[in-house]
């Protein structure tokens, strides 16, 4: 069992682009859920959006990065309107269920045929890395130490990706601060205590959702810009991992998020990898190595039951700041 | 309206021909081609596209063809000797088009499709042919159509109805909204295909069987989780979340026993039997007939019943039915078997439909049940049904409109629609949407 390869891959979970994106999708969940007591179940909707927005733009329309950029931002924008507008004013239970019907409807008009020379259909969209590696500052080589050693174009996406995701915790922190993030915070405690005081609880939470929506859309880019942009990669399931990562670290933290992005990954990596190895020198007899992939899905909705049940403030939340809504 | 092949016999002796071969090109080549066509498009380009339309050595006269790609677009019929030509300005790839509906009675595009990819090579000219043969096409009427899609519908509705009932119900009685729903309709399936498949078990007994399982599952789930949870005072959101988790986890446990093929129950395949328009199979008749008594079932025990009377009071108001003596656990209980019972039977039906039984198919089919559940009103059993079959029908007919792989798309844009304008549903009463 070489376990060196195990503790290195999972290590390079710790500050892979992957791992940013998924910390940046949750901090737009916690503000959705954890800060405004927002269910919204849709943020897959929102990174496809964000990664179909930024590729669309630059090989169909041929924009340059920041074109692209405003159009992921634009369409997710338009999107958390559409959404808020009929379910605002209802019950939690009805955003959830219609934040998640709307997710899937985005990602079944981009899996279509009908589009598909916009949007590749099932096959989904490659090539639109090279305007985004053209502004990369660093020469080309590799930079940093052991598992964490990158080439040139890796490197600057990393330090990208990171750095938007320090900006919006940084954003988040500021805001809650705010008398704008008490009002928030009040109307996920009671909100007709708020509406009582004259705040309109409406235009509260149509900022929030869009606000989170839009670091769902950021995130969504950053996840593209390693891989290809696939719609089944934007599935219910995406969503449900977020809700995970955001649960484990705290659903009404700012440092929740990222920490639980980076726990959750690492551990994630760590077990496939050694499950794989275990597979392959026999010490698990009774399952094949797809199987042995599965078991990560089985242990991610486990590990969300327990941690609802057991410790639903997350690792660093405050138990008096309970993030459920009744 | 959609044009069919009915019969689309293709006889290799008179297979159409198409020429314009490279003899052919060669030839015209080296005279000056313009005149030889009636009606030539794109003349001034430096490049053509030509064919030649013969179906049994007879040139066809006035067939439209359509050329478009590379931001150009042109069309043209063919003359006199069956011949067009389009020019275009510049090589590339362009997609030419042949409008059935102007060939000749009795003559089709025989294979290859009326629609061919032309890509130049290293000459100037590009050829394109397309496969004529003997055949008739015909056009369903748009009213048959309809009936058969609406029959269909009312099938899918059916059974859609038997599994929103029970995430009606349970919501009803405990607020949650249970995803996990979706795997006790997927548990129906499989525990059919074990016992009629592996174990060869005749299918009725095996979807009994399957069906007292799935209830037994849903005393399971009530037993070891969900009234712990209440015991404990968990509120409605984090119960909804549980049920995510328990959704991820027991998915991917099935996934993990039956891997990620599909497989059918015995009889899937059966023959079509034509009632006028519309085609059925025995399952599906079999089908909606047991959808339909075991709602009538249904009806019957929520309003003549004690206990069902009693579900309908906890539902109405927990505290208050709690108050005037009824066992609310008790009713609980009863309400996640028969809701899970329900789920199961939908499931075996959904297998037939798809057809075929898949580690995700409740997972498919779940939002369009929350999308039923939500249309006839959460919580109320009769406003789940009306909402199961409004969706089932317009989930079938929207595919005489949309493309069939966005059908689902239609009945959750009319989900959220539905929330724009009458936010409590159809039977549903005002003051639930709190």
């Amino acid at each position: 069992m070489d376990w060196g390869a195990i503790f290195g891959n999972a290590a390079v979970e710790l500050i892979s682009p992957t791992t940013a994106a998924y910390a940046l999708a949750a901090l737009g969940l916690a503000v959705h859920f954890g800060y405004t007591g927002l269910l919204n179940f849709g943020q897959a909707g929102f990174m496809a959006l964000g990664a179909y927005g930024y590729a669309i733009s630059i090989l169909t329309f041929g924009f340059p990065v920041w074109g692209a950029f405003l159009v992921g931002v634009g369409a997710s924008i338009v999107f958390a309107l559409i959404l808020g507008v009929p379910t605002l004013r209802l019950r939690a239970d009805y955003l959830a269920i219609v934040t998640i019907a709307a997710a899937e409807i985005v990602r079944l008009l981009f899996t279509t045929n009908t589009f598909a020379d916009v949007t590749g259909s099932a096959n989904g969209l490659s090539g639109y890395k090279n305007e985004f590696a053209a502004l990369n500052p660093l020469a080309p080589g590799s930079y940093g130490f052991g598992p964490f050693e990158n080439n040139a174009y890796d490197t600057w996406l990393r330090i990208v990706a990171w750095s938007i995701v320090i900006l919006a915790a940084l954003l988040v922190w500021q805001i809650m601060r705010s008398p704008w993030g008490r009002v928030i915070k009040g109307i996920r405690e009671d909100e007709d205590a708020v509406r009582a005081l004259g705040k309109n609880v409406y235009a509260y939470k149509m900022q929030s959702l869009i606000l989170g929506g839009v670091f769902g859309t950021i995130a969504g880019m950053i996840f593209a810009l390693p891989r290809a942009v696939v719609p089944s990669n934007y599935q219910t399931t995406l969503t449900f991992f977020i809700y995970a990562i955001l649960l484990l670290g705290g659903a009404a933290t700012v440092l929740g998020p990222i920490i639980g992005s980076m726990i959750f990954w690492v551990l994630l990596s760590f077990f496939s990898g050694f499950v794989a190895r275990a597979v392959e020198a026999g010490w698990l007899p009774f399952m094949t190595s797809v199987q042995g992939g599965q078991l990560r899905f089985i242990l991610v909705g486990v590990a969300i039951m327990l941690i609802v049940i057991f410790r639903p403030q997350g690792i660093f939340g405050n138990k008096k700041e309970l993030a459920f809504v009744r | 309206m959609k044009s069919t092949l009915t019969a689309a016999r293709y006889v290799p002796r008179v297979l159409a021909i198409l020429l314009l071969t490279l003899l052919a090109a060669l030839t015209m080549a080296t005279f000056s081609v313009s005149s030889a066509h009636a009606d030539e498009v794109g003349t001034e380009y430096d490049y053509t596209v030509t064919g030649n339309v013969q179906f049994n050595g007879d040139a066809l006269d006035g067939v439209a063809i359509a050329l478009n790609g590379n931001g150009y677009k042109a069309d043209t019929v063919t003359d006199a000797d069956g011949k067009w030509a389009i020019g275009v300005p510049e090589k590339g790839t362009y997609k030419v088009t042949l409008d059935e509906d102007t060939l000749p009675d009795g003559v089709i595009v025989a294979k290859g499709g009326n629609v061919i990819d032309a890509e130049f090579g290293l000459t100037n000219r590009k050829s394109v042919n397309f496969f004529l043969g003997e055949g008739t096409r015909s056009t369903v009427n748009f009213f048959d159509q309809f009936v058969n899609r609406f029959v269909n519908g009312l099938n899918f509705g059916l059974l859609l109805a038997l599994a929103a009932i029970g995430v009606s119900l349970i919501f009803g009685t405990t607020g949650l909204s249970n995803f996990a729903h979706a795997e006790m309709i997927t548990f129906g399936a499989l525990a059919t295909l074990v016992l009629s498949v592996n174990l060869g078990l005749p299918i009725w007994l095996a979807i009994l069987i399957a069906v007292v399982l799935s209830g037994g599952l849903g005393f399971g789930l009530d037993a070891v989780i969900w009234k712990p949870l209440r015991r404990k005072g968990v509120a409605v959101i984090p119960l909804m979340i549980v049920s995510i988790g328990l959704s991820l986890a027991l998915r991917y446990v099935y996934q993990y026993f039956f891997g990620g093929s599909t497989s059918q129950l015995p009889g899937a395949g059966m023959r079509d039997l034509q009632f006028g328009p519309v085609s059925l199979s025995p399952i599906d008749m079999a089908s909606m007939g047991v959808s339909i008594v075991v709602l009538l079932a249904v009806a019957y025990f929520l309003l003549r019943t004690r206990i069902g009377k009693a579900t309908r009071a906890v539902s109405d108001n927990p505290s208050l039915a709690s108050a005037s003596g009824i066992d609310v656990d008790n009713v609980i209980r009863i309400v996640w078997v028969v809701g899970a019972a329900l789920a199961g039977l939908s499931g075996v039906l959904w297998a037939y439909f798809r057809p075929g039984v898949s580690w995700d198919m409740g997972f498919q089919m779940l939002l369009l049940v929350f999308a039923a559940v939500t249309l006839g009103g959460l919580g109320t059993a009769f406003g789940a049904l009306v909402g199961s079959i409004i969706v089932g029908l317009f989930v079938e007919l929207s595919t005489l409109w949309l493309p069939s792989d966005m059908k689902i798309v239609g009945a959750l844009v009319i989900l959220i629609l539905v929330l724009l304008f009458r936010p409590q549903g159809i039977l549903g009463r005002k003051e639930r949407i709190g």
